[in-house]
């Protein structure tokens, strides 16, 4: 079993001037929470699209278990992208029945019981819900799923501080053993507690891979410190 | 929820030491079942990995024992408690003298002003 996600040279342009990830290589370990931090426009959302199969890099590779993004890797990867798509005339009972559906890794009791700890009425439809609410569903379902890898795409960023500790929660308890998380973010104090590693990248190209505490013991200074200095403008 | 850590000390460190403190003052009483990796890194707010380290260095200093049936318990080894309850004061006090003497306390000085400060409660 070699690494959970290999990136090799990997290299995005849009519209055949703007580079979005240039050369980039890195690979993610099984079982380990991973935070990609970078500031706007870093290419953090490109990889991460990349590795769900909804672009297709200019030239180099990304591997997921050794295999290409497609329907085989795509039912072992849960994806929370940065807005969420759900259905608005749905309610969240019936997304519930449709992700049991599409996922077969996917646990609806799990979903069920984080609805009620975070106070949401399975029979309300997501249009009657607040945009905060909607994420929260969003998580969920995703959360739900015995994946190999979760890709959260700014997982915090639209919610309460007090939802926040419980998706941040939610996510310790939630992914299993050899799981990995994957997860970016521009919150960084809220969640560099729990996270193994981290992935700083600027203008599509790596700064640095590092443990949490490694870049604590050696610089002495907390996660979301040294990335201010680090991307200081 | 979340234990109050320093942003800017390893996390490891920090449980360590907060662990110690909870079994020296009795939190976790000895003999106690001591709650899964998962649940204290969900209570804690950390990464489980770095919860495990914690906890196998606690094991490793023998102030936790991993029981086949019942997982972690904290020692039954009275002694040990005692010994690292000295450590930790010994430890407080060393960083109490360091910081008074950067407030310029001479030794007796701040003996006096313990003295002084804590003389009731310590009666």
């Amino acid at each position: 079993m070699s690494e959970l996600v290999n990136v090799s040279n990997l290299t995005m342009v849009y519209d055949k001037r703007k580079t979005a990830l240039n050369e980039l290589s890195l690979t993610i370990p099984r079982g380990k929470i991973v935070g990609l931090l970078g500031p706007n426009g870093s290419g953090k959302t490109t990889l991460i699209k990349i590795l769900n199969g909804l672009l297709c890099p200019t030239s180099g590779t990304a591997l997921i278990n050794g295999s290409k993004p497609g329907p085989e890797t795509k039912a072992r990867v849960s994806y929370l992208p940065e807005r969420t798509y759900l259905q608005t005339g749905m309610k969240v009972k019936e997304l519930i029945a449709y992700f049991t559906d599409f996922y077969a890794d996917f646990k609806p009791e799990r979903a069920k019981e984080m609805l009620t700890s975070l106070g949401i009425d399975e029979n309300d439809r997501i249009k009657t819900l607040s945009k905060g609410t909607r994420e929260k569903v969003q998580l969920i379902l995703v959360m739900s799923r015995d994946a190999d890898l979760f890709i959260l795409d700014e997982p915090i960023a639209g919610v309460d501080p007090a939802a926040r500790d419980y998706i941040i929660k939610t996510i310790i308890t939630n992914y299993n053993e050899n799981a990995t998380v994957l997860l970016s973010t521009h919150l960084i104090s809220d969640i560099e507690n729990i996270l193994d590693e981290v992935i700083f990248i600027k203008n599509g190209n790596l700064v640095l891979q590092a443990t949490v505490e490694d870049i604590r013991e050696q610089k002495g200074k907390s996660v979301d410190a040294y990335f201010r200095e680090v991307f200081a403008c | 929820m979340a234990w109050n850590l320093d942003s800017d000390r390893p996390i490891y460190t920090q449980i360590l030491e907060r662990m110690e403190m909870q079994i020296v003052s009795g939190i976790y009483k000895p003999g106690s079942k001591v709650p899964s990796v998962r649940e204290l890194a969900a209570e804690a707010g950390v990464n489980p990995n770095t919860m495990q380290r914690a906890l196998a260095e606690l094991e490793r200093k023998g102030l936790v024992t991993t029981q086949r049936t019942s997982g972690r318990v904290v020692t039954e080894d009275m002694e040990m408690i005692r010994e690292t309850r000295n450590t930790l004061a010994k430890e407080q006090i060393q960083d109490f003298i360091q910081r008074m003497k950067e407030l310029g306390f001479e030794k007796e000085e701040i003996l006096a002003l313990i003295k002084s400060e804590a003389g009731g409660e310590l009666v």
